[in-house]
């Protein structure tokens, strides 16, 4: 006879203030097989797991109903209660109370009998759980970095530097990301480059690192500990192993009108090029939509003038397969380009720039050399607008958050735009300032006091071309919404920053989740910000959501940690809810009738045929036979199965059903 | 005599939708009391006679709710339900199940709103079409006869 308990948690006020808890235990105390049954303020709390612990033991409990939060809040912590009673861990249930009913419903009758709707539903459930064991499956103990942008660098050199292995993955032909496009970094104006670039010749050189660059994820399978994945290894056209850097190549190749990506279109590259001169490695790649060979046959002169031979154009993309036992998100953001904005004329006047085009203007490295020069004329502009919220905080544009790093690169621009043009004015319009980090404040009051950057508060409803200027019209509304216009030499406008390109393809591939803008999803927002919900996966840097250096940084050291606690072990223990063939002994009465349907629905490859043969070595029949250390447990199989010989624990058949009894019959 | 409260269970999965409505709860949104949730480890897992068992057992309507296509935390267990459930439904139509009152749909972790919203147009749709009396009555009947 089942002998279960059931723990009411008032979570402080959380629940109770909603769900009257000492009723729902009175009723729960009456139902079929309770044994026992109390409520208690805060049931996680060491108290409330004593509670626990000794009322298993007393009443010589069969399995627990912990009425409470969400299982993915604290299912760990009462199966750990329930082990400390005696008990099997997976005799435990959670009944979620809390987010399921107390935080969506108002006190009242409706609302008790929810809970204890719920709460009976969990009791025959766990009437029905079985005992099981966990799973133990080994750890390769290498990471994969997938991004090199400061926060896959800072993850890479973390983990490396901790002593495992890792395969760093980069899409474009170097690693640096959009730090090493910046001129001069908030909130100290240090160089990023300089800061930067040490940093990115130590992935190079650390033997623990092996990096990919241009290249990208192909798939991604497995779990936890042990995932496998294909590495496509793009083309270069450039044999890695031979090229020496030496720039012989990009020198003399005579198609080099291509627009820059690095330059963000304000300069021209060859079609076999470097991205920029600092780049790791230093090794160029063809761009094949644009080389005169690919094209028509003709030209070949950077193989010419190789001298180690290091030009392929018969190279092809390569896969790469690696063993890796956790991965590290880090593939960045991207800002929206002007031509997203109608209101400042998609795009279409040269002048009107986005703040990662003024970041190159500012670098000493840029197409200017430093020079703050306009793109339609190589003036250097007197009068300079700035437009902060340029696209995010609009639910129109379908933009509602905050893009966070705007406001300060806005006030380093106008600074740095006053270091470089002394007579010149800048003014920056604004919905508010935000500058909430250390020595930001100060930063934004040094722009307006220092630099003397006019802030108006207000948005910018147009800009338009009168006779070589841009017309500003916006509303100063700390003047009583008063029309401004400014003759503008020139406008930057600090787009939304938004998710990477391929972000959602790339979180498919590996079953993370990600918000409606296409960051990806931490596992909690606040306990656990550098998790996915994908065990083994974690995230760092702004593909998570638009975040800073200090901040990207943070975090990915972050994950360093977290995956150098996953390596302190050699073995993992897997959570065993998995499916399972029916067998018997002998197995030949297993119930499986052979038909295979299960095989083709599995994710994992998981289902095997198990041949039964007589004694004398003759096959009688074949069963499916589902390998448990492949088996993720969702379960599809089990639906397929038209024999119903499979099932899957912690949601087996009769789990299910009595769940739905428990829930109607009242 | 007080409104017809219908009784709405939601098959959910664990990943998306039951995170999704996890989300509500975080975000205090408030929603129809009506609904009891069922979680799986995916959608795949579902077996839809447990939807007739639901029915039979005196549920009035039903929701199914995981991952949206392609974000399956299991690559494709959503993508069997879906094609399951096309089939489910037209054997429901054919025998004579009201498939209006079963609701297939996507929420994801992040979605806690959309939650909320689908309980409560379940709801309120279900409340039109009243309670599932001729199921009801058609099981219980033929057990006690
Ligand atoms: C105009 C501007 C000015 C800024 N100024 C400052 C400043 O002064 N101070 C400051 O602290 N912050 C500043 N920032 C913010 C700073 O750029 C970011 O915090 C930082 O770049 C985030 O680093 P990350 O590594 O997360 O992302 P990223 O820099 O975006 O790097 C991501 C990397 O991943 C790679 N990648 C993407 N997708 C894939 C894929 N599918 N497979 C493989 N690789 C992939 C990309 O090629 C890239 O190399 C500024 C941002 C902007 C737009």
């Amino acid at each position: 006879m089942a002998r279960i308990g059931v723990f009411i948690c008032h979570c402080g006020e959380n629940i109770s203030a909603t769900v009257d808890c000492p009723k729902v235990s009175e009723v729960a105390a009456k139902f079929p097989g309770v044994a026992f049954s109390t409520d208690y303020k805060y049931m996680c709390s060491d108290p409330g797991q004593s509670l626990v612990v000794n009322a298993i033991k007393e009443h010589k409990l069969t399995g627990i109903v912990v009425s409470a939060c969400s299982p993915r809040m604290h299912e760990p912590t009462f199966r750990r209660a329930c082990a400390e009673g005696g008990l099997n861990p997976y005799q435990c249930e959670m009944a979620n109370i809390r987010e399921h009913c107390s935080w969506v419903h108002e006190k009242g009758d409706k609302t008790d009998q929810k809970a204890i709707d719920i709460v009976r539903m969990m009791v025959e459930k766990v009437k029905r759980n079985n005992a099981l064991l966990p799973i133990k499956v080994p750890v390769t103990k290498t990471a994969l970095v997938i991004g090199g942008g400061v926060a896959g660098i800072q993850a890479a050199l973390d983990i490396a530097n901790a002593g495992h292995k890792v395969i760093m993955v980069e899409r474009d032909p170097s690693i640096g990301g959009h730090m090493s496009q910046l001129s001069e970094t908030f909130p100290t104006l240090d160089c990023s480059q300089c800061i930067l670039t040490p940093r990115m010749v130590e992935v190079a050189q650390n033997p623990n690192i092996k990096l990919y660059t241009y290249a990208e994820i192909e798939s991604v399978e497995g779990f936890v500990g042990n995932f496998n994945v294909k590495i496509r290894k793009k083309a270069k056209s450039v044999d890695e192993t031979l090229c020496n850097g030496c720039g012989m190549c990009t020198t003399k190749c005579p198609n080099k009108k291509n627009p820059n990506e690095f330059e963000l279109g304000m300069g021209n590259r060859p079609a076999i090029y470097v991205p920029f001169p600092q780049a790791v490695p230093n090794i160029p790649v063809i761009d094949k939509t644009q080389c005169t060979y690919y094209k028509n046959g003709k030209c070949k002169i950077c193989e010419k003038v190789c001298q180690p031979k290091a030009i392929r154009f018969d190279q092809e993309d390569e896969i790469i397969e690696v063993a890796v036992g956790a991965i590290a998100l880090c593939t960045g953001f991207d800002i929206k380009k002007t031509d997203f904005f109608p209101e400042y004329g998609y795009g279409k006047y040269k002048d009107i720039i986005d703040g990662l085009q003024f970041e190159r203007l500012a670098s000493a490295s840029g197409p200017t050399s430093g020079e703050i020069r306009r793109p339609s004329d190589g003036q250097v502009p007197k009068k300079i607008v700035f437009v902060a919220c340029a696209g995010s905080r609009d639910p129109a544009k379908g933009i509602e958050y905050c893009s966070k790093i705007c406001c300060m690169y806005t006030a380093k621009h106008a600074i740095l735009y006053k270091h470089k043009v002394h007579d010149g004015q800048a003014y920056i319009f604004y919905m508010d300032i935000r500058a909430a980090g250390k020595n930001y404040d100060e930063f934004t009051r040094r722009a307006i006091e220092e630099d003397q950057a006019q802030y108006i508060r207000g948005r910018v409803s147009r800009i338009y071309e009168r006779d070589g200027k841009l017309i500003v019209v916006g509303a100063d509304t700390l003047m009583n919404a008063q029309t401004v216009e400014i003759e503008a030499d020139m406008v930057v406008l600090a787009t939304a920053g938004v998710a990477n390109k391929g972000a959602e393809e790339l979180a498919q591939k590996l079953h993370v989740s990600y918000d409606q803008h296409k960051f990806f999803s931490e596992a909690h927002p606040k306990l656990k910000p550098v998790e996915t919900n994908t065990a083994g996966i974690y995230l760092a840097g702004a593909c998570q959501s638009p975040k800073d250096i200090p901040e990207s940084v943070a975090a990915a050291s972050g994950v360093a940690g977290k995956i150098a606690c996953l390596f302190a072990n050699s073995e993992l223990t897997r959570e065993p809810l998995i499916a399972m063939v029916d067998r018997q002994a002998p197995p030949m009465y297993s119930s499986c009738t052979g038909c295979f349907l299960c095989q083709p629905v599995c994710p994992y490859n998981a289902i095997e045929r198990e041949e039964v043969k007589d004694r004398n070595g003759n096959l009688v029949r074949e069963l499916a036979f589902i390998n448990p250390g492949l088996c993720q447990g969702c379960g599809t199989c089990v639906a397929v199965c038209k024999s119903k010989s499979i099932d899957i624990e912690g949601y087996t058949n009769l789990q299910m059903y009595a769940e739905v009894d428990a829930l109607l019959n009242s | 005599m007080s409104e017809f409260e219908p009784k709405i269970v939601a098959f959910v999965c664990n990943w998306c939708t039951y995170a999704g409505a996890d989300l509500t709860g975080t975000s205090r949104i408030k929603y129809a009391t009506n609904v009891r949730i069922v979680r799986f480890p995916c959608t795949g897992r579902i077996d839809y006679m447990l939807l007739t068992k639901a029915f039979a057992s005196g549920a009035d309507g039903i929701i199914v709710s995981g991952c949206h296509p392609n974000d399956c935390h299991y690559t494709s267990g959503n993508f069997h339900a879906r094609r399951r459930w096309m089939v489910f439904k037209k054997l429901c139509d054919f025998m004579g199940i009201d498939t209006r009152r079963i609701v297939f749909s996507w929420v994801s972790a992040a979605e806690g709103v959309k939650w909320a919203d689908i309980v409560n147009t379940t709801v309120e749709e279900v409340r039109k079409l009243g309670p599932y009396e001729s199921y009801h009555k058609l099981s219980t009947q033929d057990i006690l006869a």
